[in-house]
């Protein structure tokens, strides 16, 4: 298991300096994203700055942007060797088919409920229209 | 011993962690990645149910309190205060980790100290969110809140929302118990005899997934 420590063990005080100087980076990015999605959501609430589909595009994007920092800087994965990332990145692409499988899947659900409430107007007849004849 | 990367590196071939990390660092990694699904799973069992939902309650309305301000009407603010107060405990486990690499026994102490300090600040948010929210009839099983449009909610949004903010709350006061652990370690000396501060490391990449968590929460439950 030594071996896995020594890389870490040559660090010196300059290196460590740099490191530091990266952690409040991270720091000052993270917090800047979080004032900047606080500051769109008033500007939503008190102008209605932005359609709420686009605002909800925006809040993904960014949310994904610190997760990204999280992991890469404070967690240190963006400087492991490649097969540990993709280790750990890899199995989180299957989320990509759960999101929008499930998501669709509760959309659809609210379409079957509103079309199957009673009094709600039936679209189309649910018999197949004869065919017509000679067409043979 | 060598450990210098090069790309000719025969990662696979015996002799190294092919991973170029220790066997309990890859252990935690390998866990946070189940974690993040059991995570993931909550959150998408609630995105759904959102979705198959016609209308949902404003978090606006909901979470518009803080504490001392009586009946003012602040959004976003008390959570946001509490995300700050969790990134913050972030940044300095990672300085905790930083000066374990560098053997600094004093600053890992007083880093983690730091640390302590911000989850147990954290949690005494959150247990003031609750009381408030409970004071307000909201529970699992109650929801007090009416929808955006009007109409009365389902008891979903109360059960989703306490359900997922408790998870994480439990993850964040287990990370607090575990970094009192090694604090305790740290200041016996246990590291420093054992020659290097790995444990902090480990706990770090927990606590920082704790932070991770919270990103996602804060904005699938306050923002969207």
């Amino acid at each position: 298991m030594e071996h896995t420590h020594t890389a870490e063990g040559h660090e010196t005080a300059h290196h460590g300096d740099s490191t530091t100087k990266t952690i409040w980076r991270t720091f000052w990015i993270l917090l800047c994203i979080t004032v900047v999605e606080v500051g769109l959501a008033f500007l939503h609430l008190e102008f209605g700055f932005l359609p709420r589909v686009a605002l909800n595009g925006v809040f993904v994007i960014l949310t994904l942007f610190k997760a990204f920092y999280i992991v890469a800087e404070f967690m240190h994965l963006g400087h492991e060797i490649k097969n540990l990332i993709m280790s750990v990145l890899m199995p989180l692409l299957l989320f990509v088919w759960f999101i929008i499988a499930f998501l669709y899947d509760g959309d659809s659900w609210k379409h079957l409920r509103q079309n199957l409430k009673t009094g709600t107007p039936v679209e189309a007849p649910l018999v197949a229209p004869a065919e017509k004849p000679g067409h043979y | 011993m060598d450990t210098a990367v090069t790309a000719k590196k025969k990662w696979w071939a015996g002799g190294y962690s092919p991973f170029n990390v220790s066997y309990g660092k890859l252990m935690m990694w390998f866990f946070l990645l189940s974690d993040a699904f059991t995570f993931g799973a909550l959150l998408i069992s609630y995105g759904t149910i959102r979705f198959s939902s016609q209308s949902w309650p404003d978090p606006n309305e909901v979470f518009k309190s803080f504490p001392g301000m009586g009946h003012a009407n602040l959004p976003l603010m008390f959570v946001s205060l509490m995300t700050f107060i969790l990134i913050m405990s972030s940044v300095t486990m990672v300085l905790a980790v930083h000066a374990g690499k560098m053997h600094d026994k004093k600053a890992v102490a007083k880093w983690l100290i730091w640390t302590i300090i911000g989850g147990a600040c954290f949690l005494a948010c959150q247990a003031w969110e609750w009381t408030h929210l409970f004071h307000e009839g909201a529970w699992w099983g109650r929801n007090p809140f009416p929808n955006v449009d009007g109409t009365q909610a389902s008891t979903n949004f109360t059960n989703f929302f306490f359900t997922i903010t408790g998870f994480h709350g439990l993850h964040v006061t287990s990370g607090v118990v575990l970094n009192i652990i090694i604090l305790a370690n740290v200041l016996k000396g246990t590291y420093e005899h054992r020659g290097h501060y790995e444990m902090v490391e480990k706990v770090g990449l927990y606590w920082h997934f704790v932070d991770l968590v919270w990103v996602f929460v804060f904005t699938c439950f306050y923002l969207l």
